[in-house]
């Protein structure tokens, strides 16, 4: 019985007035451990026998720099869009009254609910050339399917709610006052856009951006229907880790998927940050 | 040249006008992104007429794919239920050390993605994996057969629940599960009479969320079932295949029934919402 233990003991006392502890606890570890730990310890020990230097040479060679560059500036072209796309959503959701307005709101969440092969079996027969789009695209010299936009366009249509979602609620809670006090100082639309609602739901634009970029990076059932999945070419970094444990490189496969997790851990932070300071600013408003 | 007239006659014109260009703007892009290609799989899968998309839905390896999806889905729910009533009720009622980061855990496979969490499984379990040999020397099979799947679907939909519930039982706070402790109600009994009808409509979300996650799992099921037809291949992996092989109508059959379950969902979503608030 350490000192910290008697320290402890009337706090804890207090707080297991309900029952359950050991139950509750047992079963959630154990659910930890075998689900969630025992793989990502897996993963982060098979990264680990590899050592860094040969760490950094399947980082660096030709065809993982290839799969990083195009999964990294597709997510970013996808982005870009979501961003534009989901601003204009929910400002339009929030700010107008129109017919039909409640359904427009419900088909922001199709793509959630729509499983990923199913949206990238949709989104490979449209835009192939005898498809709706790809009839239209083709005639122009634009294609679509096998090249980095099709990868682009899979990850924007699985990653549209999260701007929208997060800008919404930010928007419908904002005070009208300064925008009113704005217009009254003879402020033009675009101005009080500009500089009295955009600054206060930057930061909820910014977190839904990071995850929306986030996930697209993650983006694997509908990128491959639509890809060619071409080595050097259009093929994403996670499926490359795929390829890699499909010809027992489990090193190489390792090595992809912890630069992934890293991306990812990163992103997550960034989001959280930004969340932190979200809250901080408007707890006294 | 009326520098005061013109902003007060051109403002209210202009307000007029720029709601109807976004709106109508949000709607052609909503149409070209969402919408049209919804429609599309039905079209796709009803586009030989009805028979044929009977025909491809009774294929044996679909009959087989739709099954199996159902078998996970039975497996995962009640787990998930659970294992999420637990972790919430442990993190709600409860201060221990580690607390927080039990919390973080339990969410990290919303941040890992679902096809690095099967490379991670797959590096666990696989021939060369931190377990592949002791499982090879049992002679238990985890890899390209239904506790795989299972397995890493837990994974996937783990966090639902939890997710959930936990807010609302922070919010409810202990009262009234304290109260009808002092009562002399038994633990069991506390759980059943007092905590479950109120966190009922959440925990329902979290079930249904979860388990449409289940169904539609793609990139995680992939990696650890190996795809063997017939036998390890679920819904969504059999869209793939049915792609592959050229049979599109058939690929959108199949995609057809996922569609409809998620339009399901959505519909339940917006029902229990709206009971919820």
């Amino acid at each position: 019985m350490s000192v910290a233990a008697v320290i402890d003991a009337p706090a804890r006392r207090q707080k297991r007035v309900l029952p359950g502890f050991g139950l509750t606890m047992g079963l959630t570890l154990t659910y930890v451990g075998i689900i969630v730990l025992l793989p990502v310890i897996a993963l982060v020990l098979k990264g680990a026998e590899i050592g860094p230097v040969r760490f950094w040479d399947i980082v660096t060679a030709p065809r993982t720099l290839a799969a990083l560059r195009l999964t990294i500036t597709a997510a970013a072209l996808a982005t870009v869009f979501n961003a534009l796309y989901g601003l204009l959503m929910a400002w339009v959701l929030v700010r107008y009254r129109f017919p039909g307005r409640r359904l427009l709101d419900a088909m922001m969440d199709i793509p959630f609910a729509l499983p990923t092969a199913v949206a990238g079996l949709a989104l490979t027969a449209l835009f192939s050339e005898n498809g709706w789009y790809g009839a239209i695209l083709a005639p122009a010299g634009i294609s679509v399917v096998y090249t980095i936009w099709g990868v682009a366009i899979a990850m924007t249509f699985t990653s549209i709610p999260f701007v929208v979602r997060t800008v919404q609620p930010i928007l419908e809670d904002l005070d009208h006052s300064q925008e009113e006090a704005a217009r009254t100082l003879g402020a033009t639309p675009f101005q009080i856009f500009a500089r009295v609602i955009f600054p206060a739901i930057l930061p909820a634009f910014l977190i839904g951006t990071t995850i929306a970029f986030a996930r697209s990076l993650g983006e694997f059932g509908a990128v491959i229907f639509i890809a060619g999945n071409l080595p050097m070419k259009t093929e994403i970094a996670s499926l490359l880790a795929v390829i890699r444990l499909e010809e027992y490189d489990y090193n190489g496969a390792a090595a992809i998927a912890l630069t992934l997790v890293a991306i990812a851990l990163v992103l997550l932070a960034l989001s959280n940050w930004l969340q932190a300071r979200l809250t901080r600013r408007r707890v006294p408003a | 040249m009326m520098p005061a007239a013109t902003p007060a006659t051109l403002a209210p014109r202009q307000d007029r006008r720029a709601p109807l260009l976004l709106i109508g703007l949000a709607v052609a892009l909503t149409l070209f992104i969402v919408v049209v290609p919804l429609a599309y799989i039905f079209w796709r899968a009803l586009s030989q007429g009805f028979a044929v998309f009977a025909q491809n839905i009774m294929a044996p390896d679909t009959l087989h794919a739709i099954w199996l999806t159902t078998v996970v889905a039975v497996i995962t729910l009640p787990i998930n239920l659970v294992v999420g009533i637990s972790a919430a009720w442990l993190i709600a009622r409860f201060t221990f050390p580690g607390r927080k980061l039990l919390l973080t855990i339990i969410e990290l496979p919303f941040s890992i993605s679902p096809i690095i969490a099967g490379v991670c499984y797959l590096l666990l379990y696989g021939r060369q994996g931190l377990l592949g040999p002791t499982l090879a020397a049992g002679d238990i099979k985890i890899l390209f057969a239904l506790p795989g799947i299972v397995l890493v679907t837990l994974f996937v939909t783990g966090p639902f629940v939890a997710r959930e519930v936990l807010p609302l039982m922070q919010a409810q706070g202990s009262e009234q599960e304290q109260a009808a402790l002092t009562l002399g109600a038994s633990g069991w009994q506390v759980f059943r009479r007092v905590t479950l009808p109120n966190i009922r409509w959440a925990l329902l979300y979290g079930a249904v969320l979860a388990t449409a996650r289940a169904v539609g799992e793609f990139g995680a099921v992939s990696v650890v079932s190996g795809a063997i037809r017939g036998q390890t291949n679920t819904l969504p992996l059999q869209i793939e295949l049915l792609f592959n092989d050229l049979n599109i109508v058939g690929a959108f059959a199949a995609a057809s029934t996922l569609t409809l379950i998620a339009l399901v969902v959505l519909v339940l979503k917006t029902i229990i919402e709206g009971r919820t608030r």
